[in-house]
């Protein structure tokens, strides 16, 4: 139960806040939207902290690749905002409403930086902590301080940043963040194999990946759950495993056939173009296939090579429906309520 | 010494060296301990040479056991530890004290595992930061972050300082490849932090670590991520009658989408210098210098190149080649890669700075760089990663002159403080160390700094790793935990009760 919610507009209101609630060792809840509330325990607190009103973008500067916002920015905000440039977030944050039963397009920046949020695009660009570059944040003692800076490069001090990135607000009140953009890749296609086992899946995407290819994402969908991903046109029933390439289009081209090549052994390589493609990836990012599930999702991160036997362990006791990804933090959703969906 | 003065030496410590280094013999055996004043010679001083001192004593652990019990006795007995990879630090990272132990790491010089599969090298930190390419080349692989010392530098040592390169802006600084790390702490305790995989739970201290220029702890063992080779790499060689041009050149790139593998800029002192030294066939006419390097597969490369060259064009580029052969890039390079050594033939002595700036500010930064070098009398030649700001001004002055070592250090913090005037920071890649210690307020206020020593007080309490370093003013920890508003006596008291 929490008694009341404080709205602050300002970094000061927001230290005024959490020194008084220092002071009187009251526990805080920090909230933005609350699009990621039903991650973990419920939370339960004298007060809200509740920052959807330090909101605004107060740089942005394309060609230094930057982007500084309040904490409370709406991601949705943001990413239009820098898609109307060119540019994205390319670490490519998940949206969790839809697995998590609220609306889709919910979230704040410092919600995201947070959660250090990524997405399939991972294995390549990282995540929200490969592109955080400094803050202004407020400490659990009610100081307000400063850490990295507004340029790509930089090195002064300890990285807090990154630190308090994933840090689910346990360390400090973020109020103002810099974030590093990138260009949005000119196109992107995917590479589809049909009917692939789990165990050639893994091969073939340990493959791809060791290729120089530049793969920006990898997963295998066992069988039955692209169906489940909704994506208009792209229903195979049996088992597929994705591999994505972007860029610019000659490269794209160059490296598809490349990479065909590469993977002749595992079967025929379909090509899926670039709209369905990136519905398909963001169907992958965002766990469509058990959005809405009563049941306990998980999510495991293995080395590739441990992959397959997660799996197999995972698979062992249900049978029922998985999702993965392939990648250094290799996914593996799994909705074991689903039996034979 | 000149002018950044080192904590002065604990009396009591150096009354106690014969005790201290028969501690340190009885955990290291053999020739692991160096307390002879000749051979401890070569320990000194790193890369940032106009500073030196002699340790207390030198000592070379080749166990994660030997540096546990090492760090355990120095803890015990209140004694300073600095630790040192391959000496390489430009920022005096490594610099000893005289009532320090400096530990030496480079006998933990082994690769412990090659996983293709997992894309990932497991190394011993003072195994060479090209040593961990090497051992994967065959295969196609390489470590992307290449700092110029990356022949000589311990990749333990590039996570301290959180080493670039001229890849960077693509491929990301150490922090971004690295992937797990062991550790010892000051109290001897062994942790592991990440691992194969990307994801770990808890707090991000791989993070903290990297970066934290051995403050927190001493490495032992390092986990990094091994990208596959770009099939290939071409370079364009560009010359502007401006560095206005040269810079609206480099945002144009970036403005087209493209992120190139690397993109280095050099003044007219640096084109000059570098030219008379290895003659690559750099524009003398040009003031400013473009290498744009453009990796990847074939068919990308060629259509970006094609890109470059329109969008130098546009920029009024008055010189303009793309290397048709391996060899030709080289050349490119050369030049850049030698304008160290090469500004060392025209000058005895100069000091390499490392601000960053946001590239916009390029022109005024080169500017008041101009206005700096009449007003201190210096010469001053800038290369300077375009694609990231980050400026490596090279300042040139002679050693036996009384005063210029001087002159030089105030020349170069003007620098930095220029930088973060607009809008930048005082170090992209070399470091803070002892360097640029004492300009750290000018980029952060004393709560900013308080967070910063809250973390170093979780990890080393005592304040005996590294001392001296990073920090302009290390507070007691016992200071920093203190609320300074108590129950009754709130800072603002009219905020309602909830």
């Amino acid at each position: 139960m929490t008694h009341s919610a404080l709205t602050p507009t300002t970094a000061e209101e927001t230290r005024d806040f959490l020194a008084y609630a220092a002071a009187e060792e009251l526990p805080v809840e920090i909230l933005g939207q609350g699009s990621k509330r039903a991650l973990g325990r419920p939370v339960q607190t004298a007060h809200v902290l509740d920052l959807s009103r330090l909101s605004g973008v107060e740089v942005y500067e394309p060609a230094e690749l930057v982007l500084t916002a309040k904490a409370g920015t709406p991601m949705a905000e943001i990413e239009a905002l820098v898609a109307g440039a060119g540019q994205e977030l390319s670490f490519e944050p998940m949206d969790f409403g839809p697995l998590l039963g609220e609306a889709a397009g919910k979230g704040t920046l410092g919600g995201l930086i947070g959660t250090n949020l990524a997405g399939p695009r991972r294995i390549k660009a990282g995540a929200a902590r490969d592109h955080i570059l400094g803050l202004d944040a407020v400490s659990g003692h009610g100081e307000i301080f400063r850490s990295g800076g507004r340029v790509v490069k930089n090195v002064t001090g300890y990285d807090l940043p990154r630190a308090l990135t994933g840090a689910y607000g346990t360390l400090a009140v973020s109020t103002l963040i810099t974030l590093k953009v990138n260009p949005r890749a000119e196109t992107s296609a995917s590479l589809a194999l049909n009917g692939l086992s789990d165990a050639a899946a893994v091969a073939a995407m340990c493959a791809a990946m060791g290729s120089s290819a530049e793969v920006s994402a990898a997963a295998h969908l066992p069988e039955g759950i692209c169906q489940r991903l909704g994506v208009a046109g792209e229903d195979r029933p049996g088992p597929v495993t994705l591999l994505r390439l972007e860029g610019f289009g000659p490269s794209v081209e160059y490296r598809f056939a490349n990479l065909a090549r590469r993977l002749a052994e595992f079967g025929p390589a379909e090509r899926i173009g670039d709209a369905a493609s990136k519905a398909l990836w963001q169907a992958v990012r965002d766990v469509i296939p058990f959005a809405g599930s009563r049941n306990p999702v998980w999510r495991v991160s293995v080395p590739p090579g441990l992959r397959c036997r997660t799996d197999a362990a995972l698979a062992q006791p249900h049978a029922g429906g998985r999702l993965l990804r392939l990648e250094r933090r290799a996914v593996v959703a799994a909705d074991a309520g689903r039996r034979g969906a | 010494m000149v002018g950044i003065a080192m904590p002065a030496p604990d009396r009591h410590v150096l009354e106690r060296r014969d005790n201290i280094v028969a501690a340190l013999k009885a955990i290291v055996p053999g020739e692991g301990v160096i307390d002879a004043l000749t051979e401890m010679r070569p320990y000194e001083t790193d890369a940032l040479t106009a500073y030196r001192q002699m340790p207390l004593v030198v000592v070379l652990p080749e166990t994660v056991d030997q540096v546990s019990r090492i760090l355990r006795y120095c803890y015990e007995n209140d004694v300073k530890v600095v630790p040192r990879g391959a000496g390489t630090s430009l920022s005096g990272g490594a610099l000893p004290l005289a009532d320090g132990v400096l530990m030496s790491m480079m006998k933990f010089n082994r690769i412990l595992d090659v996983d293709f599969p997992n894309r990932a090298v497991i190394a011993q930190p003072g195994v060479t930061n090209l040593g961990i390419t090497r051992a994967v080349e065959h295969e196609g692989f390489y470590y992307a972050p290449d700092p110029s010392s990356q022949i000589a530098c311990s990749i333990g040592g590039n996570i301290a300082e959180n080493s670039g390169g001229v890849h960077c802006l693509k491929y990301g600084l150490t922090t971004n490849n690295v992937l797990g790390l062991e550790m010892v702490l000051i109290t001897g305790e062994v942790i592991r932090l990440g691992g194969k995989h990307m994801e770990a739970e808890g707090y991000d201290l791989l993070a903290l670590m990297t970066g934290s220029e051995g403050l927190l702890g001493v490495v032992t063992e390092v986990t990094v991520r091994i990208l596959q080779k770009p099939e290939t790499a071409r370079a364009a060689l560009v010359g502007f009658p401006t560095s206005e041009d040269g810079g609206r050149c480099v945002a144009d790139i970036i403005a087209a989408g493209i992120i190139p593998g690397g993109m280095e800029m050099m003044d007219g002192p640096a084109i000059q210098a570098a030219e008379d030294y290895v003659n690559a066939g750099y524009p003398r006419d040009a003031e400013a210098l473009l290498i744009v390097e453009l990796d990847g597969p074939e068919a990308e490369v060629d259509f970006l190149l094609a890109r470059v060259e329109e969008i130098a064009r546009a920029n009024r580029a008055g010189y303009l080649r793309v290397s048709t052969s391996e060899e030709e890039r080289l050349v490119f390079w050369a030049g850049r890669k030698s304008a160290f050594p090469a500004v060392g033939r025209i000058s005895p002595d100069y000091l390499c700075m490392d601000g960053t700036i946001p590239r916009r500010e390029l022109p005024r930064v080169l500017a008041g760089m101009r206005e700096l070098s009449v007003k201190h009398g210096l010469r001053c030649a800038n290369v300077f990663h375009a694609g990231d700001g980050n400026l490596h001004p090279l300042i040139l002055y002679d050693a036996n002159k009384p005063g210029e070592l001087e002159a030089a250090e105030a020349f170069g913090a003007d620098i930095l403080r220029l930088c973060v005037a607009v809008g930048g920071v005082l170090t992209g890649e070399h470091g803070v160390g002892i360097e640029k210690r004492d300009l750290m307020p000018e980029m952060f206020s004393e709560d900013d700094l308080k967070q910063q020593q809250r973390v170093k007080c979780a990890f080393d309490d005592k304040h005996l790793l590294n001392p001296g370093k990073v920090f302009p003013v290390l507070h007691r920890c016992a200071d920093l935990g203190m609320m300074h508003v108590h129950k009754g006596q709130l800072a603002f008291p009219d905020i309602p009760r909830f």
